[in-house]
């Protein structure tokens, strides 16, 4: 996932100088000065997209082409059909990882994006320290999943976590649904409620002054404008707030990996908490069904545009 | 903007406190002894126990610690430098050069961030690197990360606002070639969205861990999946695994604390344009 926002998609327009700099060769003339201007801005741009080609388009093409095919990495590759997908809406153990992954993602992305707004609010108010505070709650996202998965395992864990200590309860929280989501979702919002909220402020800050001004006159409450004023202005920075966690939390692997403490992608004894990206890497990676997984993978790839596109239409709706 | 309340300055305090505290507490944890550990309630001072830790890490070998820590260097350092380099080149491109199709080539990218390459392209980059013969080798984890629409978009966004379009036109009048512009003219102006950039990069690659674990053979592994191997064969010596992950992650506080400003001045630039 990317660490920073996307920036908008339209290109700035190009300057007026550019446009006219196309229509008037440089002094040197020739064929030479034409490909500097008509022919250099394609090879400017030519490394990334075709390295997008190589590692992007075709791995999405042949993930298709294996998905169709009984696939095994040195051995047998037999056409089959859709009969992989049909078999995967068949599967159990499959709809139970959609489950979680849905489970976990929600679980985790509702208090956070409260939190964010909320710290977001406190960091906007006039205190000292600002830039302190700033970096303060960015610090996590510089923990690497891994890292917040090793310190989160620890502190659940049964007999000696500090979790545990601090309720007065002996849960084994890797063994149940409930807890090993609650634990799970407790690592992704240690690691980008912050990040978040870093997110929401930016665009806190670029709501008008007056408009608070004018309903300090009008007599509303910090509270009623932050409900009337500010929580309506951040609309479109929420939406993609939560576009990026969808992508994040559709894809999730690290930290229930380490949960789990051995590499084995089974979630669990009863695959409490397998996500699809673990059912992938396990069916292709622990069983070799190359074909199995690849199919696994193109589902997923069908749920994320799913929820991307609910996403867009719901930025639409609020244009 | 209002003064904050005592209840904000509390909140506040308490977000900084959860914030830090794990991050306190792998640190306290590698100071400590096994038996430590395990006590109840947990250790919450630093202990002296730091140097032995440090050398049984180094002294596990099929953890591969030394080696993780170097492979991971190597590959986010060359990933930040290709990636800062492909993205101000197109970047600038978008941004000062007019050519057919750049709209729709520049909407593609935004397309193109939407696809979760890493789980989607498993199976057939490994089947790729197999062909190839490049699985167990560095190269086969650099190429894929390279793939950077972001980096593509904020350098767009950067060159538009950091180079004045008078710039380009007098190098021009002066009858230098595109390249010779980007060089002389453009580059030098880049220098703090590149080093945003170049630190965003090169976290994301140190963090990374999907792609290596699948490709990378557990002798020769980036440190992230070197820990993962310490937690599967070692998980029971707490102290030793919070001491590689100690390790892993300073390395990034101290250019998080060094640039600190300027990251956080990225992001919400970044974000405001979003």
């Amino acid at each position: 996932m990317n660490i920073a926002p996307p920036q908008p998609a339209r290109p700035p327009r190009p300057g007026p100088q550019a446009r006219r700099a196309v229509g008037r060769p440089s002094p040197g003339g020739g064929r030479w000065s034409r490909f500097d201007l008509r022919g250099i801005p394609y090879l400017l741009v030519s490394p990334y997209y075709l390295l997008f080609a190589v590692f992007g388009v075709f791995p999405l093409g042949y993930t298709l082409w294996i998905s169709l095919h009984d696939w095994e990495l040195a051995g047998d590759k037999s056409w089959l059909g859709l009969g992989n997908y049909a078999e995967l809406v068949a599967d159990a153990e499959f709809w139970n990882a959609v489950g979680n992954t849905l489970g976990i993602f929600v679980l985790a992305t509702v208090p956070q994006l409260l939190l964010a707004l909320m710290l977001a609010n406190a960091l906007n108010k006039r205190l000292r320290g600002r830039l302190i505070l700033r970096l303060g709650v960015l610090l996590p996202l510089v923990t690497s999943v891994v890292a917040v998965a090793v310190i989160f395992s620890q502190l659940f864990s049964r007999d000696y976590g500090l979790v545990n200590w601090l309720l007065g309860t002996p849960i084994t929280w890797q063994n149940e649904k409930w807890s090993s989501w609650i634990a799970i979702a407790v690592m992704i919002d240690w690691r980008w409620t912050g990040y978040n909220a870093i997110i929401l402020l930016a665009a806190m800050q670029t709501i008008p002054r007056d408009l608070y001004e004018a309903a300090a006159i009008d007599g509303a409450s910090p509270r009623r404008q932050f409900w009337r004023i500010t929580v309506p202005m951040l609309r479109p920075t929420m939406v993609f707030v939560v576009f990026v966690s969808t992508i994040g939390g559709l894809t999730l692997f690290a930290e229930p990996v380490m949960f789990e403490g051995n590499p084995m992608m089974t979630g669990g004894t009863t695959g409490q908490y397998q996500t699809v990206a673990m059912f992938v890497v396990k069916e292709g990676f622990r069983d070799f069904d190359m074909g199995y997984a690849a199919a696994a993978a193109w589902l997923l790839f069908v749920l994320i545009l799913l929820g991307t596109l609910v996403n867009y239409l719901f930025t639409r709706r609020i244009r | 903007m209002n003064r904050a309340t005592i209840t904000t300055r509390i909140g506040l305090a308490v977000a900084l406190a959860l914030s830090a505290f794990p991050i306190y507490y792998m640190f306290i944890m590698a100071t400590r002894s096994n038996e430590d550990a395990l006590d109840t309630p947990p250790p919450l001072l630093p202990g002296g126990l730091l140097g032995e830790n440090v050398e049984r890490l180094l002294a596990t070998e099929d953890a591969h610690f030394l080696t993780g820590l170097l492979n991971s260097a190597v590959v986010a350092g060359t990933v930040t430098l290709s990636v800062v380099a492909i993205s101000t080149l197109a970047g600038f491109a978008f941004a000062k050069l007019r050519f057919p199709g750049a709209r729709l080539l520049l909407g593609l990218i935004l397309v193109t961030m939407m696809v979760p390459l890493q789980q989607m392209g498993v199976v057939p980059l490994y089947e790729l690197m197999v062909s190839l013969g490049w699985t167990g080798q560095l190269k086969a984890v650099i190429l894929p990360f390279l793939v950077n629409g972001f980096g593509v978009f904020m350098m767009t966004q950067y060159v538009a606002q950091a180079v004045p379009d008078e710039l380009v036109e007098a190098a021009r009048v002066d009858g230098a070639a595109t390249l010779g512009i980007y060089w002389r003219v453009v580059l030098p102006a880049l220098r703090p969205g590149m080093a945003v950039l170049a630190l965003l990069v090169f976290m994301q690659t140190w963090n990374e861990f999907l792609w290596p674990l699948i490709v990378l053979n557990p002798d020769n592994p980036v440190v992230q999946t070197s820990i993962a191997a310490l937690n599967s064969a070692h998980g029971t010596d707490y102290v030793m695994l919070f001491t590689g992950t100690a390790a892993s992650v300073l390395p990034l506080f101290v250019v998080f604390v060094l640039f600190g400003r300027q990251i956080v001045g990225g992001l919400m630039e970044g974000a405001v344009k979003a």
